[in-house]
């Protein structure tokens, strides 16, 4: 992420609240790039037009990748290269692997998962949290206006923000 | 999501109407089914009859030696042709009991985790128990009358050792598989299903009346202690009915085997039910949010199947002891490969279809890829019954007719008439459910 952006930072009280400003703001033409809440809140992803995520089919090719490795390695270890033949069966039995390929399956997409989550929201070791209002951890709920990506200026989204029920609006650079 | 829902409690009452036409229907798909299955009748007593006597004669030429420990070969000296009506009697019987009562279970599991959402559609399943009162009678006079016909362990002599036909093995089991222990165990288990939904369906009514929670902590009551009964009846139903007829044979996991068929099937028929009365205009208040749940129940539920059936397969086919592969043999290349191509699409109707075709979110919320994959699901798991219980009983004489086509209509429409005329009895909505308000804000 890009250092030295200026955003404006919209402190409302009430989780209704920040849901009806949320298409307020939206509607006067103001993106907003995130709102932070100490809950969740039914809707609000709906409310600020986020795509849906892309994670179910990271999660497909991931068991798709799991799933290949672990039926390449029981395969190549028990046929090719030193066939083993278990309970008189052929050495290529596939029922014997299917426990295998499913807990290889699994694996894979669940670490996949976490770690292709944790990277699309830029969490690592050691990163600096990106805090807009530390409230937003406790009682109060955030909306993040990049002024970088608005067309509106400052004072212009100021208001709209005030209009929309902010108690207070803060300046905050990153 | 907030202030979206158009509906508030106190208008979401109403009454599902079984029109004359829609009855007309009905009735005429019964009438279809009897004179299938008086055709198939007629068919079997005459050409097929004949066919059915070589089939034994080879059958019976051929496995001789009489495996002991095996499936395959009890039952070739007594085949009569009018033992396919019994079994096929006995096969929709347990198959037509288990999505009755997976009615009564879905409410009791929604009603023991306090679940919310479900509530708007909890009264469809509720009517299911309903048509116990036909499967119950169906299995008790088919036991009493033609159980011979499907249980080995009845044969006349089986557990005498003075008789020729003592069996060491059966005789060793007939502590538990006796026709009077028998048939307590089953007038137990429907006694206490129709006790336990009696009085929850009163229950339920009552609340539409009178309102309040008190009922409410009642039915969680009702749920728990039928949890209780369902854990040990599924289990012990499955052993008796099902699992005994393979008598020689038997698996710890097919207790669960059974249920988990009994489950899926019983949760798609619900989900049919549902789109079928939002296609007729009733409950516009369940949105795609509920079908998704419903959804996600079908999904689950056909893999935790697969998983199950995947289990038995493979301890057995993995140990590879001759008592145990019988069982997959018989189904596999046995009696003539009758019963292989119905093994084969068990496995693609009851896994791979639905689990294709429901792995989105977009399809759980798409009624025309639910209506298909509940299609699928319903035949798959009556093949899955008709795999379970026609080897072992008919053996090399099973096969698909119109025997089988007319009694599957007859107990389909029969099912449908009797939960048709159950649903008229009270509001489609359960309106003074105290989470009702909950599941019209479904949102997920």
């Amino acid at each position: 992420m890009d250092t030295n952006q200026k955003y404006l930072v919209g402190i409302y009280e009430d989780e209704d609240e920040v849901l009806h400003a949320v298409s307020e703001v939206r509607g006067k033409g103001v993106k907003i790039e995130e709102v932070y809440t100490p809950f969740p809140i039914h809707g609000l992803d709906v409310a600020l037009g986020h795509p849906r995520t892309r994670i179910p089919k990271a999660a497909f090719l991931f068991g798709l990748t799991g799933l290949t490795c672990a039926l390449s390695l029981i395969s190549y270890t028990m046929v090719f290269d030193w066939p083993m033949i278990i309970g008189g069966k052929d050495a290529f039995a596939l029922p014997d692997w299917i426990p295998v390929s499913f807990e290889g399956t699994v694996l894979f997409t669940a670490f996949g998962m976490v770690f292709t989550f944790l990277a699309s929201n830029g969490l690592w070791p050691g990163k600096e949290p990106r805090l807009f209002d530390l409230r937003g951890t406790d009682d109060k709920f955030i909306m993040a206006v990049n002024l970088g990506s608005n067309r509106l200026s400052e004072n212009e989204i100021e208001s709209v923000l005030k209009e929309s029920g902010a108690i207070e609006v803060n300046v905050k650079q990153f | 999501m907030a202030g979206h829902s158009h509906f508030s409690p106190a208008n979401v009452e109403e009454h599902f109407e079984f029109t004359s036409e829609g009855r007309k229907r009905v009735i005429l798909a019964f009438v279809a089914g009897v004179v299938a299955l008086v055709i198939g009748i007629f068919l079997l007593s005459r050409g097929e009859g004949h066919e059915a006597a070589h089939a034994v004669a080879a059958h019976g030429a051929e496995h001789g030696g009489h495996l002991s420990g095996g499936a395959v070969s009890h039952h070739s000296a007594a085949y009569d042709w009018t033992n396919r009506i019994w079994v096929n009697l006995w096969l929709n019987g347990v198959f037509f009991t288990g999505i009755a009562i997976i009615g009564m279970f879905f409410v009791s599991i929604q009603y023991l985790a306090k679940a919310g959402w479900s509530s708007v559609l909890k009264r469809i399943p509720e009517a299911f128990p309903k048509f116990l009162f036909v499967t119950f009678p169906v299995l008790l006079l088919v036991f009493i009358f033609k159980g011979d016909v499907i249980f080995h362990w009845l044969h006349h002599g089986i557990t005498d050792p003075a008789s020729e036909h003592y069996d060491k093995i059966i005789a060793g089991k007939s502590g538990y598989l006796n026709k009077t222990f028998f048939l307590i165990r089953m007038v137990v288990f429907f006694a206490l299903w129709l006790i336990l939904w009696r009085s929850m369906r009163k229950r339920s009514l009552d609340e539409d009346l009178n309102g309040g929670t008190t009922n409410f902590y009642s039915m969680v009551r009702i749920a728990t202690g039928f949890i209780v009964v369902m854990g040990i009846s599924s289990s012990m139903s499955a052993w008796d009915w099902v699992m005994s007829i393979d008598t020689h044979w038997f698996s710890t996991m097919f207790g669960w085997y059974m249920f988990s068929s009994w489950h899926v099937t019983g949760l798609a028929t619900i989900t049919l039910t549902v789109l079928f009365l939002k296609d007729k205009g009733y409950m516009q208040y369940v949105n795609a949010n509920h079908l998704h749940d419903l959804g996600k129940f079908m999904f689950a539920f056909s893999i935790f199947w697969t998983y199950v059936w995947f289990a038995q397969f493979l301890l057995i086919y993995y140990a590879n002891f001759p008592e145990e592969t019988i069982y997959f043999l018989e189904r596999w290349e046995g009696h003539d490969k009758v019963y292989k191509a119905t093994e084969i699409l068990n496995v693609f109707f009851n896994f791979f279809f639905p689990f294709l075709i429901m792995m989105t979110r977009d399809a759980k919320r798409t009624p025309i890829f639910l209506k298909i994959c509940c299609a699928f699901i319903i035949v798959g798991h009556y093949l899955d019954f008709y795999q379970m219980i026609m080897p072992g009983t008919l053996g090399p004489n099973g096969g698909y007719g119109l025997v089988e086509f007319g009694m599957v209509t007859i107990f389909a429409s029969a099912f449908i008439y009797v939960i048709s005329g159950e649903l008229t009895k009270a509001s489609l909505v359960a309106k003074n459910h105290p989470f009702l308000e909950e599941a019209l804000h479904h949102d997920i």
